[in-house]
């Protein structure tokens, strides 16, 4: 175990209940953890819902975070992403434009896989899909153009290869993760 | 549970509660009626089951719950209407929260359709407990109503217990379905685990085998999880002394020759030497809470962990463990025992043991009479545990009177001590005292208060009155906030800003005792001391308060001031234990 901090991306596996989301930040907040995203949304079964978590803490940080989230009765699973997940998040942005420097705009949003999704004279808004990393390299590339708005989603992430989170998740694997110390 | 119980005949939400509360073996329900709730009291009267006491204030009702809980260790139960009625709750539940003691908040809410639009007697309930409860529910509909009452009995009274919330609208109560007792708990997330995982037993029995100077650790879990028989088998087994900490009392007798005391910051000389100077922590269902290790860096700097909790959260939260078990302490030390009995190598500790006996001789815990003839709460508190025995229940509030408790009472037996020990809530003991006499009605309640906790619940003596409730209750009146009182001697150089609570006959304890319907008894002279316990335990049909007037300046020994390492424990003010044996 080391005091070092690290970046590491949970899935939250939860029941599909309202007030869940409310518990899991309210958890995080008042425990003092650092999350840099949460994002939510529903998963393939109609009663769960997927949380995703990306905080960069040590690891004595990150086991009490797993262990208190696994306290709330309505949180199902809890995994720890690899780092080769795939990673994932949105962004919307409005860049300003002339007719003079459209042209190398989209060619930098072409670079990262973005596209322009609406235009006005003096307006490019432009949505990219990404690894943060990515998102924010290209990020920087439109800055000196001047970003008159900016949203961006929670990362969402998912394990690669054949294997699904949501797999016997009706089964204990806190006490996997408990004796995992 | 009894057998799944539906019924096509439609009751409303109200009934359904009630029935509810039937079927789950409720049987004492403390509470209070209010606009929202109101529903669920019209069937409430006709129960024959459920016995509803009327408290005076909701916090009462939530105290009482918890103190029938620990004396029973059933689930309590309070009830309150919704806004004002809950938020009284809240402190209740945030120390049932601390101190993992079950109970179930019931608390009426606006109806749903009123919701969020800051209707009269509108609190978010569940939203302002969430963070000290282990779960809540918001039920608006009538037929949801068995299962969250099931499911709240469930979760509340297993794994690590605790406080749940069940928020129900006032519409759900009033409207009709049919009432269904769930079969089965839908509750997929919530799996304790109880069996301790024989591998990591294992190692921590090797830990023990290997151990020069080992210490059992013994927390509050090993009293819910009713393991005092195994522990003392583990004790006797292998030799090795036991610390038992606040929550612990009783779980292993003081008389016993290996009981060291009570670590932490008011602990004995020897079970906080024995800690710091341990090479191995067998932690039995204790948390390391602040409390207990002082400054956590410099805590039992050579001590190996083992960790046995039923909550893994507890595991490494504050200390890392080198052994960390799941379980239930019951299993764990159960488990500990079958396997160092068969086990050929038993500890070398003979040399540790004789060492701790010589702390314990030179540094036994104890007081000195005041010399000016005024009575000393030491005195008065340990004459009540003499006169009275090991065998009566014992709740406290918060404060010196509470330490001195847990130095001067007879703990013999398990779960005899109930006080407010993780939330530290003033105002505890009197209610709470309630509930265990409601709890053990043919056992003795006695309720060592203080003054300034006294006069923050004291209400609830008149429900005892009322309802027949003979609890005994002795205020420890040394005119102050004594606990802070003594933390201003020591840290703010005596300058006591406002601790002087100048209770000097305002309030008269002995006449407010009478105009609550008590037996009112006072003692101020050391020779009366004795007659008036003698007097207060030969009334067992009213509540009686017995005001103790004793010295003011009284402190509580040994201690370690907070924020500093234990090895810093002071016995008396600037005065160190001498360690000797330095070399073990």
């Amino acid at each position: 175990m080391t005091s070092e901090l690290s970046t590491h991306t949970l899935s939250v596996l939860v029941e599909n209940k309202p007030g869940v989301l409310a518990r899991v930040s309210s958890l995080v907040s008042r425990r003092g953890y650092n999350i840099e995203s949460l994002a939510v949304g529903p998963t393939e079964y109609p009663t769960m819902s997927r949380i995703t978590l990306a905080v960069t803490v040590d690891d004595q940080v990150l086991e009490q975070i797993t262990k208190q989230l696994n306290k709330l009765i309505e949180v199902l699973k809890i995994v720890e992403l690899e780092e080769n997940a795939v990673r994932r998040e949105l962004i919307l942005v409005k860049v300003r434009s002339t007719a003079e420097t459209r042209g190398q705009l989209i060619e930098i949003i072409g670079l990262f896989g973005g596209k322009v999704v609406d235009v006005t004279a003096e307006i490019l808004t432009i949505e990219a899909v990404g690894k943060p990393e990515k998102l924010a390299a290209m990020l920087s590339l439109l800055e000196p153009y001047g970003v008159r708005e900016l949203v961006q989603s929670g990362l969402v992430a998912l394990g690669r290869g054949n294997r699904s989170m949501t797999d016997r998740a009706g089964r204990s694997e806190r006490t996997k993760a408990v004796h995992a110390v | 549970m009894s057998e799944p119980q539906s019924t096509a005949d439609q009751l409303t939400g109200a009934q359904s509660l009630v029935r509810s509360l039937e079927e789950v073996g409720a049987d004492v329900v403390f509470g209070i009626p209010g606009g929202a709730i109101l529903p669920a009291y019209d069937p409430l009267y006709d129960s024959a089951k459920v016995r509803h006491i009327l408290v005076r204030h909701e916090q009462g009702a939530g105290h009482a719950a918890e103190g029938y809980a620990m004396v029973t260790g059933k689930v309590g139960v309070c009830m309150a209407t919704s806004g004002p009625g809950a938020t009284n709750l809240v402190t209740p539940i945030a120390d049932a929260h601390m101190d993992s003691v079950p109970i179930v908040a019931i608390t009426g809410q606006v109806a749903g359709p009123s919701i969020g639009t800051d209707a009269f007697q509108e609190a978010d309930i569940r939203g302002i407990t969430m963070p000290i409860t282990k779960h809540s529910f918001l039920v608006t509909h009538p037929e949801d109503i068995p299962g969250a009452i099931a499911s709240a009995f469930h979760i509340a009274s297993t794994g690590r217990p605790g406080p749940v919330l069940v928020d129900i609208t006032k519409d759900a109560l009033q409207a009709s379905s049919g009432f269904e007792w769930p079969r089965t708990l839908d509750l997929p997330g919530y799996r304790p685990v109880t069996k301790p995982h024989t591998k990591q037993v294992r190692e921590a029995a090797k830990l023990i085998s290997a151990s020069r100077r080992p210490v059992l650790y013994v927390g509050g879990g090993v009293v819910k999880a009713g393991a005092s028989k195994e522990l003392k088998e583990l004790a006797e087994l292998t030799g090795i002394p036991v610390v038992t900490t606040l929550m612990a009392l009783g779980v292993f007798p003081d008389s016993h020759p290996q009981n060291l005391g009570m670590p932490g910051m008011h602990g004995t000389v020897p079970a906080v030497g024995a800690l710091q100077r341990s090479d191995l922590l067998i932690t039995l269902g204790a948390r390391f809470d602040d409390r207990v290790t002082g400054k956590l860096s410099s805590f039992a700097p050579g001590a190996k962990v083992i960790h046995a909790d039923i909550d893994p959260a507890e595991i490494s939260k504050n200390r890392t463990a080198d052994v960390p078990i799941v379980g239930d302490c019951k299993e764990v030390i159960a488990e500990l025992v079958t396997l160092l009995r068969s086990s050929d190598t038993h500890p070398e500790i003979s040399e540790w043991a004789h060492y701790l006996q010589d702390l314990k001789k030179r540094y036994p815990t104890g007081f000195e009479l005041p010399d000016d003839g005024s009575l000393s709460p030491q005195h008065v508190i340990q004459r009540i545990g003499e006169m009275t025995g090991p065998d009566a229940y014992y709740a406290s509030g918060v404060g010196q009177h509470q330490m001195w408790s847990a130095h001067y009472l007879p703990w013999e037996l398990p779960g005899r001590w109930l006080n407010s020990g993780g939330l530290g809530t003033m105002g505890y003991c009197v209610p709470a005292a309630m509930g265990a006499k409601v709890g053990k009605p043919d056992s003795v309640v006695w309720g060592i208060d203080g003054d300034g906790c006294f006069q923050m619940t004291n209400q609830e003596l008149v429900t005892c009155a009322l309802e027949g409730i003979p609890v005994k209750i002795a205020v420890i009146n040394n005119q102050s906030l004594g606990m802070v009182r003594q933390w201003q001697t020591l840290f703010y150089g005596s300058r006591y800003s406002n601790t002087d609570l100048k209770t000097n006959r305002v309030p008269d304890f002995q006449k407010l005792a009478e105009a609550m319907g008590c037996v009112g008894l006072r003692a101020e002279d050391p020779n009366d001391v004795d007659a008036v316990i003698d007097k207060a335990l030969s009334i067992d049909d009213a509540p009686v308060v017995v005001e103790f007037v004793v010295h003011k300046d009284a402190m509580v020994w040994p201690m370690v001031a907070a924020g500093t390492s234990n090895d810093e424990i002071k016995v008396a003010r600037d005065m160190a234990p001498i360690w000797d044996g330095e070399t073990l």
